[in-house]
């Protein structure tokens, strides 16, 4: 999730409005980041090893156990009937025939639903989870075409499903905004991403678009797209003795725990949400009606319920992205000097979430330019709420900036990389403010060699093999470095050199529990064996989303805070007899199952010794870092380089991606084998954005058409090239372990690196995603 | 899913003797039929398993197979006599869903999946003649990319989703049917039904009648046939448009061919047109894309899908042509 401008937005609740142009001024060393990160020297540990997933086991075994499927006694199921309106009232709800039903238990409807506060939606307060601030199941009016009506709670799951199935509703429909022409018809606003306006300005970007000697001026346009992790959305609920139980698959647990306590009304510490392993998030698995639903459910019946989203109720329960049309206007010197840049259009969300998909966040840092003009219009439509999917506003801002990056680099005659290098931008260019490491031309550079490049034919439409033309084009990736505040972490270092590091983080199949415990171990200098890192529960301490890519930033800093009360601690314990005696916290760090002084490593002693000596079986330490201040003292973004080669069928227009290579600069990259997998993954569903995805939105009724992944196409194996992946590895000086977050920059660029290379193959511009052969034809 | 009996048919007597009761059906491999009991387009009281039934697949006499319905689809597109022969139909089958369903599908059920139009199977939210006659058809104003171009009508533009079907229309395959009073084979070509008025009746089936068996008629044109399928992506999706033809070019002119398209109609779309404006003329792609227009004169296009009639009439040329191009 790219939510920068709202993390600016709390830090600066924190930190008060006007201090960030003292925070930008501030001397480096006042900043998180300022010092680099001590593990940034270690080049030789387990950082940088290819370490295989300690979940692999489990997972293969299908020993981990996922949120649908841990036993509950005396469990019972629950299925939900959907609305087939896009606005009104319910006039008539006839549920006796599914209470009659086998093995139903009880019908919940807005009638006899648990009485709820409405979700705080996401971000309007530092835990907030909600996708929207719309009641669950309060009142009888509808609000979006598939919103919960009814939930049928039963003995068996088929016997739920089946009593959904004869749940009668009868609607007063009310007049709906359900078409994008619509909702522009009744008018826009500057959309409010978190607060702040997407909108910028540098000069007058107009008037140098008209004074340029070259210039590209199109419009693209993105679709609707939905999410489709593996795992289906379930939730296993259960009241036990006045607290909340929720297994879920969440990648914001705390928030979640929080925001339903407010909901139900009781303390936070009453609710406990538990996420061990997540089939996949891509900012999906937050919180939806599903959850609300369940434990409003089980309160009504006082039994455990189990409750797991059909295919086709995660279409009509969790949000996607939102489609966009963007105009891109490029104006340059004839040597390809970029003067002027317009990014700008518009996007539909709803009037309950603040989440209108911010296409222009990749504009705002990607180029040199002395005019700069970027701005986003908000319609609202009456649907599902929108929200985070994979690289919001990255994913489908790139296609569009990118894509006339190559148009413009075709007009002018040039090589598309070496315009993109000759427009590399010194500060950041609608900020000012410095990079904190920059490396996209190394990026570019070993990108081009290792793809070869140099084959590339610049003429469209000249390389033929058969039946197929072949193309080969290139686009930019970028993504934000992001740190969330409320990060805390705990660590429990016993005397036998065992350390316990306990996060409320998420594993939701990144590598995330195999990463930190890698780093944990490096920090503290001890064998990975030595180290048990728990996450997923929200009890454990830390506010840390797994989302905005920050995660491991998010976790980097909070064990970095931790270990620094953890060293300061046993400096204190060591006490006048050790060698460490008179050090301070600073100057030390684990080594070898003890610590040593950084700059003299043969000052040590082990935590053997100084627990033993000090009569301590463990210790224990909690602590959080400070606020995120390091992004709004540099310009902090991760990069790569995107290549792709296409074959165009000439008679069908059928496309294939023969070859993709994605060179990525992400500062430090920590474990090389799951880092890849999320490259290639990201990558892979850039694939899908470009040629295949879309949600069909049927404007008539505000329904979507496709709900199943027979009809919304994802890629197949056959449409998925092998692909490559190398990185710069080079450390990112002001953040925690060097490393930028990696799970969403895979997803960007790879749009308009197809699109580019069907230019290339074809001749033909395709402004409108997905490619599809028709388009070509 | 609503509750239901089911039985497992022994013998073909007993099978069309189940399956003559009101609201029975008979089941194959289920890869559709279930999907739709699931979201409760189809809703029988009675299933007739007949997955025990034949599915032997045996020579004839006369040089023709004879495949019992119960055949699965992997076997019928493995099998040697089929690989070799009858090409289109090996390379047809294999086009379609995935390795798993191929497994579990059988040839009969094949013949009788019913159409894949997202309105038919939005039971609660969307309008459609097919699912409940005189509803109306929410796709002929709605997204119609996949539907039809040929042979639609007001009540239905949806689109047949076999492609098993069209190489078996191309290859003049004949059904066998049974009931408990009479025995009878049809052509497949005529198997299928047009929407018309009656979208909901979509086979000249009889209530009850039962497929045992596909006969091949015995064609050494069908040696040299093939099928392509353009889709949407490169595996696991259904046919925008589809073609299986085979052709027997003698001193540079069509002496025999045949051909058929898939994903453009309510049935597999046999091409008489273009087959008859094609015997005795050079086999050049001239003719081919004259033979194509000829059959696509007639098509039509909605909202969505007018790239359709481009795309079938290119991949029939080039489908012709690569032909040609053996045959010579």
């Amino acid at each position: 999730m790219s939510i920068i401008e709202d993390t600016k937005q709390l830090v600066q609740g924190a930190v008060m409005a006007g201090m960030s142009k003292a925070i930008a001024l501030a001397p480096d060393r006042w900043i998180p980041g300022g010092t680099p990160d001590p593990l940034i020297s270690h080049r030789h540990g387990h950082i940088g090893r290819p370490t295989t997933r300690i979940d692999g086991p489990l997972k293969v075994a299908g020993a981990a156990p996922f949120a649908a499927e841990f036993p509950m006694e005396g469990m019972v199921y629950a299925a939900l009937a959907n609305s087939t309106i896009a606005k009104g009232r319910i006039v008539e709800l006839d549920t006796r025939t599914a209470e009659e039903a086998p093995g139903v238990i009880a019908v919940m409807t807005h009638r006899n639903a648990p009485r709820l506060s409405p979700p705080p939606a996401f971000m309007s307060s530092p835990k907030a989870a909600g996708g929207d601030s719309l009641p669950v199941m309060q009142d009888a009016s509808i609000h979006w075409n598939g919103e919960p009506v009814a939930v049928v709670i039963a003995q068996t799951q088929e016997q739920a499903n089946h009593a959904r199935s004869l749940v009668r509703v009868t609607y007063e429909a009310e007049p709906a905004i359900t078409s994008l022409g619509a909702a522009k018809a009744r008018g826009s606003r500057t959309a409010m991403f978190m607060g702040q306006p997407l909108h910028d300005e540098v000069g007058d970007a107009d008037a140098a678009l008209a004074a340029s000697a070259v210039n590209v001026d199109a419009s693209y346009s993105t679709p609707r797209h939905n999410h489709n992790a593996i795992e289906l959305h379930g939730v296993t609920v259960a009241w036990q003795d006045g607290v909340l139980r929720i297994h879920d698959a969440s990648q914001l647990v705390a928030h979640e725990a929080w925001t339903l306590a407010q909901m139900f009304g009781i303390d936070e510490d009453k609710v406990v949400v538990t996420s061990p392993f997540v089939g996949g998030g891509f900012g999906g698995k937050c919180l939806w009606q599903h959850q609300v639903l369940a434990a409003a459910a089980s309160r009504m019946v006082g039994r455990p319920v189990r409750l797991v989203l059909s295919r086709e109720d995660v279409y009509r329960l969790v949000g996607g992205r939102s489609n966009t049309e963007q105009r891109v206007a490029l104006g340059a010197d004839p040597d390809g000097r970029i003067k002027a840049i317009i990014h700008e259009g518009v996007t539909p969300k709803t009037a309950f979430n603040a989440m209108p998909e911010p296409f222009i966040l990749p504009t705002r840092s990607a180029y040199a330019s002395e005019t700069i003009k970027l701005d986003v219009q908000a319609v609202e439509l009456d649907m599902l709420s929108n929200t985070f999917m994979r690289a919001p506003g990255e994913s489908v801002g790139t296609f569009a900036l990118e894509s006339a990056l190559d148009e413009l680099a075709h007009k002018l005659d040039m090589d598309p990389i070496e315009l993109r290098i000759r427009n590399e931008p010194e500060k950041d260019p609608t900020n000012g403010l410095p990079f904190s490491s920059r490396h996209i031309v190394e990026a570019w550079r070993a990108g081009a060699e290792r793809f070869g490049w140099s084959a590339r034919k610049p003429a469209s439409g000249t390389v033929r093999d058969g039946e197929w033309l072949v193309g080969m084009g290139c686009a930019t990736a970028t993504y934000p470095y992001y740190r969330m505040p409320g990060g805390a972490a705990r660590i429990t270092l016993t005397r036998e050199g065992h350390a316990t590091v306990d996060i409320a983080a998420h594993e939701m199949g990144m590598g995330t529990a195999t990463t930190h415990t890698m780093v944990a171990a490096e920090r503290l200098g001890l064998p990975l064996e030595a180290v048990t890192f728990n996450y997923g529960d929200s009890t454990l301490p830390g506010v840390v989303l797994a989302g905005g890519s920050q995660q491991t930033a998010s976790i980097g800093a909070s064990v970095i805070a931790a270990h620094r009360a953890l060293v300061k601690e046993l400096l204190k314990l060591a006490g006048n007899d050790s060698p460490l005696a008179g050090l301070k916290p600073d100057e030390v760090g684990g080594t070898d199952c003890g610590l040593c002084k950084l700059d003299d490593p043969a000052l040590y002693e082990s935590y053997a010794s100084i627990l033993g000596r000090a009569q301590r079986v463990s210790v224990c330490v909690e602590a959080s870092p400070s606020a995120p201040m390091e992004i709004m003292h540099w310009s902090m973004h991760s990069h790569g380089a995107m290549f792709c080669e296409v074959r165009v069928h000439a008679v069908t227009g059928e496309v294939r991606v023969s070859r993709f290579l994605g060179s990525f600069d992400c500062g430090r990259i920590l474990n090389p084998k799951t880092a890849g997998s999320q490259f290639r993954g990201g990558i892979i569903m850039g694939l899908g954005l470009a040629l295949m995805e879309e949600t069909r939105f049927d404007e008539r009724s505000g329904r979507i058409v496709n709900p199943s992944l027979s009809e919304y196409h994802v890629p197949v194996h056959m449409d998925v090239p092998e692909i490559d992946v190398i990185w710069t590895d080079i450390p990112d000086p002001h953040a925690p372990m060097g490393a930028r977050g990696i799970g969403e920059i895979g997803i960007t660029g790879t749009a308009a690196a197809v699109a580019n290379a069907v230019f290339n193959a074809t001749g033909k511009r395709v402004r409108d995603l997905p490619i599809t052969l028709d388009k070509l034809m | 899913m609503i509750p239901f009996t089911y039985a497992r048919a022994t013998d073909v007597a007993d099978a069309v003797r189940r399956g003559g009761a009101e609201a029975a059906r008979y089941l194959g491999g289920g890869t559709n039929l279930v999907d739709l009991m699931r979201e409760t387009i189809e809703r029988p009281d009675i299933l007739v398993d007949v997955t025990g039934l034949s599915h032997a697949i045996t020579e004839r006499d006369d040089g023709g197979l004879l495949i019992g319905a119960a055949t699965s689809n992997t076997a019928l597109a493995e099998h040697r006599a089929v690989r070799t022969r009858y090409p289109a139909l090996s390379r047809a089958i294999v086009a379609g869903a995935s390795a798993q369903i191929r497994n579990m599908a059988t040839v009969g059920g094949n013949l009788l999946q019913r159409t894949r139009c997202a309105y038919f199977y939005d039971e609660a939210g969307a309008h459609c003649n097919k699912r409940h006659p005189g509803d109306g058809c929410d796709a002929m104003d709605g997204f119609n990319r996949m539907h039809a171009i040929l042979g639609a009508s007001p009540s239905c533009v949806s689109v047949h989703p076999s492609d098993m079907c069209v190489a078996l229309a191309m290859l003049d395959a004949q059904v066998h049917l049974e009931a408990p009073a009479s025995t009878r084979r049809l052509p497949l070509t005529e198997l299928h039904r047009l929407p018309g008025d009656r979208p909901d009746v979509e086979t000249h089936l009889a209530p009850g009648e039962l497929i045992t068996a596909i006969e091949l008629p015995a064609a050494s044109l069908a040696v040299r046939s093939t099928y392509r399928k353009v889709r949407d992506r490169a595996s696991y999706a259904f046919a925008l448009v589809s073609v299986a033809a085979a052709l027997e070019v003698e001193e540079g002119r069509v002496k025999e061919v045949r051909i058929a398209l898939g994903g453009v109609a309510h049935k597999p779309w046999r091409a008489w047109t273009a087959e008859a404006a094609l015997l005795g003329q050079p086999a050049t792609e001239a003719s081919f894309a004259a033979a194509a227009q000829a059959e696509l004169a007639a098509a039509r296009p909605l909202k969505d899908n007018g790239f359709k009639i481009e795309l079938a009439r290119r991949t029939m040329v080039a489908v012709l042509g690569e032909l040609a191009g053996e045959a010579v």
